[in-house]
């Protein structure tokens, strides 16, 4: 056994213990690695976004940085006193915006915030539906509409190629176009479930119980190797069991 | 202005998004990068809109005397205690490289964390799966096979399980958990894709053409 000498070490192994402990039941240590995670990720995501996004995007752009002395680029309102038009002095909009965000801190004003958050929801729409629209739903259908006799493979076979290696492929296409066919079906809810649309619509239901079921154990699956991460840490790194 | 003016500009960024996509030039090839910018900068602020509220409430608990208010003071001081390292101790942008007190907090304390708290969804996944998860009927119960292939498939176990029941080459355990995450999984993944795709592009209309109003609350 061979502790670990580093101190950040041992604060790790102390709040993985401390969240590990709810197991057991709620108590005092782990409300205190509660607490203490939720202060620690809104700082980190307040720090993080400032140097990430509203630096370089806003007072950047803006010149803020600049007339600080934490710049050595102009920006927008250094070029405009200098007589040459910048359009990134439009950016002093989106500024403008993110603090009438802030005012949602205020209840008797907080209706103002409504204004960026229009401008947030605008965007997303406008930007998902295209992206969405592409990659969602024109790439997934091509990549259903699919040949599921492949004459090449057919001539490869005729060489010497394997057969088992052909069914599996038209097997494998089979599966995807018909499970993909019958789970849209089943989702089609403008027109009764009954005959041969109702069969369909009741294969599709089979393919969308394997899907969730796969979905089910590929998440258990990365919780768990998320768990032997852990105990690695604490019987590796922290008490040096595992070498 | 309450509701007009909000309006007016989701039509407006919306469409230019819409529009530059097949016009990506000039003056709106700008614009939508501006506008995606300004998206950027008003999410941080809603980030920060968070993190002030959670500070307002914390602070409110210590000022009623709340029985948690302990717990209020370390989320308070923990907040403080990354934000000023980060802002002041750790080299300004360079606040993320390696050996900066960001970085120490980062890796020490918010790794281990988050990765607790995640892998402790493993129990409790487990525990609601054991009192929710019955084989009452067929679709149920491929559901739950499904699940159990995918996870005995994905472990050194399903090997020795396959040998026990001398299952025949291609038809081992871990070889039908492919089978099922390659194509059975990728079928109904399909179909939910291209449903949901359909759902969000008619949602998205219908916000930019000012029908659907409700993400601007009453009055």
């Amino acid at each position: 056994m061979h502790l670990s000498t580093e101190f950040g070490v041992w604060v790790a192994a102390f709040l993985t213990i401390g969240i590990t402990s709810f197991l057991y039941k709620d108590n005092p240590f782990y409300k205190f690695c509660e607490a203490l995670f939720v202060g620690i990720s809104a700082g980190y995501w307040f720090v993080s976004l400032y140097f990430q996004n509203l630096l370089p995007k806003l007072f950047d752009n803006l010149g803020i940085t600049r007339m600080l002395g934490l710049s050595e680029d102009n920006g927008a309102i250094q070029n405009i006193l200098a007589g040459q038009w910048d359009e990134r002095i439009w950016y002093v909009l989106a500024g403008i915006l993110g603090l009438m965000m802030l005012m949602r801190l205020f209840p008797s004003i907080g209706w103002i915030s409504r204004w960026p958050l229009a401008v947030v929801v605008g965007s997303t729409s406008g930007l998902y539906m295209i992206t969405y629209f592409q990659s969602n739903f024109l790439s997934q259908l091509q990549k259903t509409v699919i040949p599921l006799i492949d004459l090449n493979k057919i001539s490869a076979l005729a060489a010497g190629g394997s057969l088992d290696n052909y069914f599996a492929a038209f097997l494998g296409n089979l599966v995807l176009v018909i499970g993909t066919l019958t789970g849209l079906a089943y989702f089609y809810f403008s027109k009764e479930h009954k005959g041969a649309f109702g069969f369909s619509a009741k294969i599709g239901i089979y393919f969308l119980m394997v899907t969730f079921g796969a979905s089910f154990g590929y998440t258990v699956m990365s919780r768990m190797s998320l768990l032997i991460g852990r105990l690695y840490f604490l019987f590796g790194d922290w008490l040096g069991l595992i070498r | 202005m309450k509701r007009e003016i909000p309006l007016i500009l989701t039509a407006v960024v919306g469409l230019t998004f819409v529009v530059q996509f097949f016009v990506p030039h000039y003056p709106l090839g700008f614009m939508a990068d501006m506008f995606s910018d300004w998206f950027s900068i008003i999410a941080a602020c809603a980030i920060w809109l968070g993190a002030l509220n959670l500070l307002k409430i914390s602070l409110n608990k210590i000022y009623k005397k709340d029985k948690d208010r302990f717990y209020a003071v370390v989320t308070i001081i923990s907040f403080l205690l990354i934000v000023i390292a980060g802002f002041f101790f750790s080299g300004g942008r360079r606040f993320q490289e390696p050996g900066t007190s960001f970085d120490w907090l980062y890796i020490n304390v918010y790794s281990p964390l988050s990765a607790t708290m995640f892998a402790m969804l493993a129990f409790y996944v487990a525990s609601a799966s054991y009192r929710a998860f019955r084989a009452r009927n067929a679709q149920a119960t491929i559901l739950l096979l499904a699940a159990f292939v995918v996870m005995i498939g994905r472990t050194p176990f399903s090997d020795w399980l396959s040998g026990v029941f001398f299952l025949p080459e291609g038809w081992q355990i871990s070889n039908l958990s492919n089978i099922i995450m390659n194509f059975f999984n990728v079928a109904g993944q399909r179909a939910i894709m291209i449903g949901i795709s359909l759902g969000l592009i008619s949602t998205a209309l219908r916000v930019i053409l000012g029908i659907e109003r409700t993400y601007l609350g009453g009055d």
